[in-house]
């Protein structure tokens, strides 16, 4: 049986010095919110790296495969012309012509597939109910939320956090 | 968190604002009934819509014979506000996408409204590619579709086709960097809530967004990696609109100056449009602490650089028409002046090459009334820049007996003028339900800026 308490911060720059020494006299950090990007956060919570842009390289790469694919398809391959003594039966020679479609295409997949990466991952999508412990959190407060293993620790985690510059612990939902 | 002591950094936010304080000044006009300036300002924009509506339902219903084109001229108002419009579009890309790589941080308080204006323009932009085909139910032609026709495909040498893909991508990337940017900004909106409908609608649009720490890991990653490629896509929209005209034999189009040509004059008549509307919206939504005169004369800065690119870019195109030594090219530039149509090139002149220079001088760089008149002198100049281009090297072709003069019918007159109206009243409505500014990002430098304005950061005019 465990529990979620929030520390909630009024100051990022507390919050962001209170991180390592919480987490050295183990309260256990499951999550922490904040109403804007704080950086470093992701630093002292110890969070990997975001793969995201890998993903955004290999979408794009995809993109631009595909154009050249579809290009070549339907002008060499498929059904080539012959429009002002300028005849499409070779790809490198009519590559010229494919750049502007190329280039837009690795764009447009590299731009959606990551962003639905993103929202997948995150799950962030139309229709998902938001967890919002404190509704000051969106607004100028930062949650800290800890995962109490031990019920009998409360009081003390509690003060622990209140040590570290938290301006108040609360329970979700109340 | 890092302080720059300068006594040159200007303070991007005025008044000691706390977190709480900007999202109470941006939430307000989501939260509150809209004032009588905006109810004004939407019924005439709507009037335009309904004019907008009729006139191209009108076109659409009988066919492009409604319009003053005729077999010399067959490219008029139609591409002339289609150009407009996309470049008007670019300022929103510039200020969110190229401003964010160069670390501008005095973009966060107008990229949002920006970004909108963008997606609006591109939007009326778009209107205009539609009803010039004639019959827009073919609308899916250009798409390179599988069909009965043996699959006769586009061909993909055309910049009409590049230019369907440019545009298509610039709208829809545009479009997702915006949203994704407004994502936490809902989430505010949505958990102050006070009624049922505002908690449900933003609930629904914030798509659960929390603001976790991985959250806005991958947030700020996603920003930058979209910026990093709206980059050249932006550069590419206006490089290929350019080519649907560089790559035609027509006197007076066939330029390689082009691309750099047509992107600086997008920049530049976006940045007049984001005036424009910023000038209003900021004394409309009593935003004055976080669009400032700092941002104005910035934005100020822009128009005077593209505006004396586009000027040096009108002188080239002029000298090298004689350079050339090409007769034909030479009186295609020759008719621009002093032909029947002096009076479009000699406004475009005046308008974008003569009034951005008044930027030179910080006062009129930081006049609100003299930067929205400014805005307003580079908007129009930008139209008629368009309309010379198009008509000027139309309707004087290589065989002067088909020569001819062209003249709008109220129809075109009023979609262009309708189309002003969508795209103001997308605007208003954009002013009223969604966070104009993006709050979320603005606070990242909330406490810097306070610390700095305390320290005494100096206004060094």
């Amino acid at each position: 049986m465990s529990k979620l308490i929030f520390g909630i911060f009024s100051d990022e720059d507390v919050l962001l010095h209170n991180i390592r020494p919480l987490k050295q006299n183990g309260v256990k950090i499951t999550n922490v919110y904040t109403p804007y990007p704080v950086h470093g956060l992701d630093k002292v919570l110890g969070l990997k790296r975001t793969r995201i842009s890998i993903c955004a390289f290999i979408y794009g790469i995809t993109g631009m495969c595909l154009a050249l694919l579809m290009m070549w398809y339907m002008m060499i391959s498929d059904w080539p012309m012959d429009v002002g003594g300028k005849p499409n039966f070779s790809f490198y020679k009519n590559l010229p012509a494919f750049i502007p479609v190329t280039f837009e295409s690795t764009v447009l997949c590299t731009a959606h597939g990551m962003v639905i990466t993103f929202f997948l991952r995150s799950k962030i999508l139309p229709g998902v109910t938001a967890f919002v412990p404190d509704k000051r959190m969106t607004d100028d407060k930062f949650v800290v939320q800890v995962e109490l293993t031990d019920l009998s620790k409360e009081a003390e985690v509690t003060a622990m956090l209140m040590q570290h510059g938290a301006t108040e612990v609360k329970e979700y939902g109340k | 968190m890092e302080v720059h002591d300068s006594k040159l950094r200007e303070p991007l936010i005025l008044g000691d604002k706390s977190l709480h304080d900007i999202t109470e000044d941006v939430c307000r006009p989501i939260e509150s009934k809209p004032n009588r300036m905006w109810w004004i300002a939407f019924i005439i924009s709507a009037c335009g819509l309904l004019w907008w509506i009729i006139s191209d339902s009108y076109t659409i219903g009988t066919g492009l014979g409604r319009w003053g084109l005729n077999k010399t001229v067959g490219w008029a108002w139609d591409i002339t506000n289609f150009v407009w419009w996309v470049g008007i579009g670019h300022a929103g890309t510039l200020i969110s996408a190229i401003l964010l790589l160069f670390r501008q941080k005095w973009r966060l308080s107008i990229n949002r409204a920006a970004e909108a204006m963008t997606i609006f323009a591109v939007i009326c932009a778009a209107t205009f590619i539609i009803s010039h085909m004639g019959r827009p139910w073919l609308v899916y032609w250009p798409i390179p579709l599988p069909n009965q026709f043996g699959s006769l495909w586009v061909n993909f040498n055309s910049p009409l086709v590049w230019d369907v893909f440019a545009i298509s991508t610039y709208f829809s990337v545009s479009l997702v960097f915006w949203y994704s940017g407004l994502i936490p900004d809902f989430a505010a909106v949505r958990d102050r809530a006070t009624t049922k409908g505002r908690k449900f609608w933003y609930g629904l649009l914030s798509f659960g967004w929390v603001g976790s720490a991985k959250n806005w890991q991958r947030f700020e990653e996603v920003s930058l990696v979209l910026a990093g490629v709206s980059t050249p896509l932006v550069l590419s929209v206006h490089t290929i609109v350019s080519m649907d005209f560089a790559t035609s034999v027509i006197p007076g189009w066939h330029t390689t100056i082009f691309p750099p040509y047509f992107v600086a004059g997008a920049i530049f008549s976006g940045f007049a449009m984001v005036q424009t509307l910023l000038i209003i919206t900021r004394k409309v939504l009593s935003l004055e602490d976080y669009i400032t005169i700092y941002h104005i004369d910035m934005m100020n800065r822009v128009i005077l650089i593209t505006g004396s690119i586009v000027g040096i870019a009108y002188i080239t195109e002029f000298f090298i028409a004689w350079y050339s030594g090409v007769e034909y090219e030479s009186y295609a530039f020759l008719n621009r002046m002093t032909g029947p149509y002096w009076w479009a090139y000699w406004s475009m002149m005046t308008c974008n090459v003569i009034t951005p220079q008044l930027f030179w001088s910080s006062k009129i760089r930081t006049s609100l009334a003299a930067t929205f008149i400014i805005s307003i002198f580079v908007n129009i100049g930008m139209w008629f820049e368009r309309f010379v281009i198009i008509v000027t090297s139309l309707h004087r072709d290589y065989l002067p007996s088909s020569w001819t003069m062209y003249s709008p019918t109220w129809v075109e007159v009023g979609i262009f003028i309708g189309s002003i109206g969508l795209f103001f009243t997308l605007f208003l409505l954009f002013a009223k339900f969604f966070p104009v500014i993006a709050f979320s990002e603005l606070k990242t430098i909330v406490k810097s800026n306070n610390l700095l304005q305390k320290r005494g950061g100096q206004h060094h005019e």
